[in-house]
């Protein structure tokens, strides 16, 4: 039910007591600005976090292979560790759906030529997959592609950069490059939010590489995402299995660190991260509710202050008529909607800040802080129900207040 | 119209108690105009404060115009004063941020009325009052007497059966006292029952009854030819 003289009431009592209003307003308007920057400088806390892990996908893993460092079942030490595309296969079969994607990068660095242009590049064997661990964008063309696995074909998808360097303002695509005298088509080029460095690498189908340079079905180190739906904990849990079949199918002495290693070393990163970053998600709000939770009070404090100030009118009206429920409408009422309004512009304050300088905080590791619009709406929804707390222990007070002491003279 | 009996009424202070009044047994009836005199602490505020239902009695009846008071809760007793009794006061108690329209509309407010039709009576009774030209000013923009009849025509807007008075001229000056007892006399003459504190006897001598208390009890309680104060004016 709408009580358009009820408001008329509420908005002449600010209209006319303007310096109350604006002085309990102030409280608010700071502590919902405060609380607006925040959540903002949190949440760019959060972007900073996921842009570090942009590089690669945030659930990739390295399984490297090198040379063994203990004797174990006769072999020697020092023996090499050389995995096959079989391996790939064993893998997918014994991990399953904990493996998302799987791929051998057999890399070494070349002299790349297109014409007159030349320069060194990091020749990178790989398998279809590749694309979505490593989250190369293609810009043009396609990636490596299963038929190219098959075909063994002399195509290759280069980086941005190395488009740029070789064939200057020329389309890389259809074009073909000569790595120290062969002859590859360029098939795709591809773009990579992981830096310069990722940009400077040419990839090409690994069955391809092994043909033409290893002779045989080596196929250098592997690279594979793990299911997205594991917990880090789970995840490194499942490099741990990984490590121990591996080891065992290569006849490596379970405590050699050399022969094979997984990179973990993400994974551990990640977990103390999100160990920041949850310790950071768990504080900022409780510093947040604090800060309101001080608001509320300050304008309690003032509500309170203010039904002092009109004990006396409070009175008269009593005298007059006025049940206690229309003393409580009319106080309560008065302190939300100070509380609303007033949040409300501290609320736009803090966005506004946050907007300001927001880009100039990239180095204290805050990124594009800002509020997003259902935090906005949760606001608006905390600053009315703040409002009410705030108001109604003073109207309660009000509504008690007996008009004969009220009206007491002098 | 108003019926007292045996009314008690006790005050702590510290560990004991004051008893304010002790007994008090009054009746009027419709149309009368009684002054209740008295020393200060002789209990005539503490009476008044319980007729006009801002005080609860200890002890004892109290009937107004057929309605016992008692035990009332605080709606029921806002309903009441609202509907029952106007009242008047030294100072005047208008609401210093509303204008002299507004504070008369404000009973009419508290009883549902529409704005429309709550400020043309409001405006009739600052006319009945002779204050047309100030309904748009504050409290604080009149005189002392000028706002004394700004409460006034609150008091009467709700059409109460009973005006209560507490000390209506004390703030104001001998000859606006005189104007304003004039008008209340006339509100009388109309027929209002009007009950009034005071402790000045020129004042109560334009009543029509006075009523003596001391110490809490009635001292004396007689019919006094009323002066009028138009004569002064």
């Amino acid at each position: 039910m709408f009580d358009l003289d009820l408001w008329r009431e509420i908005f002449q009592s600010i209209n006319k007591n303007k310096t109350r209003a604006l002085l309990s307003g102030f409280t608010v308007a700071f502590a919902i600005m405060l609380f607006t920057i925040l959540f903002g400088i949190a949440n760019g806390l959060e972007n900073t976090f996921e842009k570090f892990f942009i590089r690669r996908a945030e659930n990739a893993i390295n399984i490297r292979f090198g040379t063994t460092s203990k004797p174990y079942k006769g072999l020697q030490i020092g023996r090499q560790i050389q995995p096959t595309s079989a391996d790939l296969i064993y893998l997918k079969k014994e991990f399953g759906d904990n493996i998302e994607y799987i791929s051998s990068k057999i890399s070494r660095g070349y002299q790349v030529k297109y014409k007159k242009q030349k320069g060194g590049y990091t020749i990178s064997g790989v398998s279809p997959d590749y694309q979505y661990i490593e989250k190369a964008e293609i810009e043009d063309g396609r990636f490596i592609s299963l038929k190219d696995i098959y075909t063994k074909d002399k195509v290759c998808v280069i980086g941005r950069l190395v488009e740029e360097d070789l064939f200057l303002k020329e389309s890389a695509m259809g074009k073909y490059i000569d790595l120290e005298g062969v002859q590859y088509k360029v098939v795709g080029v591809y773009s990579d939010g992981g830096g310069d460095s990722q940009e400077r690498v040419i990839y090409a189908p690994y069955t391809t590489i092994q043909r033409l340079y290893l002779g045989n079905d080596d196929i250098g180190n592997i690279s594979l995402t793990y299911n997205p739906n594991l917990s880090v904990d789970q995840a490194l849990a499942l490099v741990k299995d990984m490590t121990v079949k591996l080891k065992n199918k290569f006849d490596i002495a379970p405590n050699d660190q050399r022969g094979i290693r997984i990179g973990d070393g993400v994974l551990n990163a990640k977990k103390r991260l999100d160990n920041i970053s949850s310790g950071l998600g768990a504080l900022i709000p409780i510093i947040g509710f604090g800060t309101l939770i001080a608001g509320i009070l300050g304008i309690s404090n003032i509500m309170i202050f203010i039904v002092k100030e009109r004990t006396k009118e409070i009175g008269i009206r009593k005298a007059l008529g006025a049940s206690p429920k229309s003393i409580v409408s009319i106080i309560l009422l008065e302190s939300i909607l100070i509380t609303a309004i007033t949040g409300y512009i501290g609320l736009l304050i803090g966005v506004g800040i946050l907007k300001a300088v927001g880009s100039s905080l990239e180095r204290y590791f805050i990124t594009n802080p800002s509020v997003n619009s259902s935090i906005l709406l949760t606001a608006t929804i905390v600053l009315i129900i703040a409002g009410a707390i705030a108001g109604f222990l003073p109207a309660k007070r009000a509504s008690k207040i007996k008009p004969i002491i009220a009206l007491r003279d002098g | 119209m108003l019926k007292i009996h045996q009314l008690h009424k006790s005050y702590p202070i510290g560990d004991s108690s004051l008893h304010v009044l002790k007994g008090i047994d009054l009746s009027v009836k419709e149309g009368e105009m009684v002054a209740i005199m008295g020393s200060s602490g002789s209990g005539k505020s503490t009476l008044l404060n319980i007729i006009g239902m801002l005080d609860e009695a200890d002890e004892g009846e109290y009937i107004l115009d057929g309605l016992p008071i008692k035990d009332l809760t605080e709606k029921k007793a806002a309903v009441y004063r609202n509907k029952f009794l106007g009242f008047i006061f030294q100072s005047f108690n208008l609401i210093n941020y509303k204008t002299a329209l507004e504070n008369v509309a404000l009973p009419l407010y508290y009883q549902g009325m529409k704005r429309a039709e709550r400020q043309e009576l409001a405006m009739f009774h600052l006319e009945k009052v002779g204050l047309t030209d100030w309904a748009k000013h504050l409290p604080k923009e009149l005189s002392g007497g000028q706002n004394q009849r700004v409460a006034i025509a609150r008091a009467l807007a709700a059409n109460p059966k009973l005006l209560l008075a507490d000390e209506p001229t004390g703030a104001l000056d001998t000859k606006t006292s005189y104007e304003i007892m004039a008008f209340i006399q006339q509100l009388n003459d109309e027929g209002k029952t009007i009950l009034m504190v005071t402790h000045e006897e020129d004042i109560a001598n334009m009543c029509k009854r006075i009523v003596r208390l001391r110490d809490g009890i009635i001292m004396e309680d007689t019919k006094v030819t009323q002066v009028r104060a138009e004569q002064y004016v």
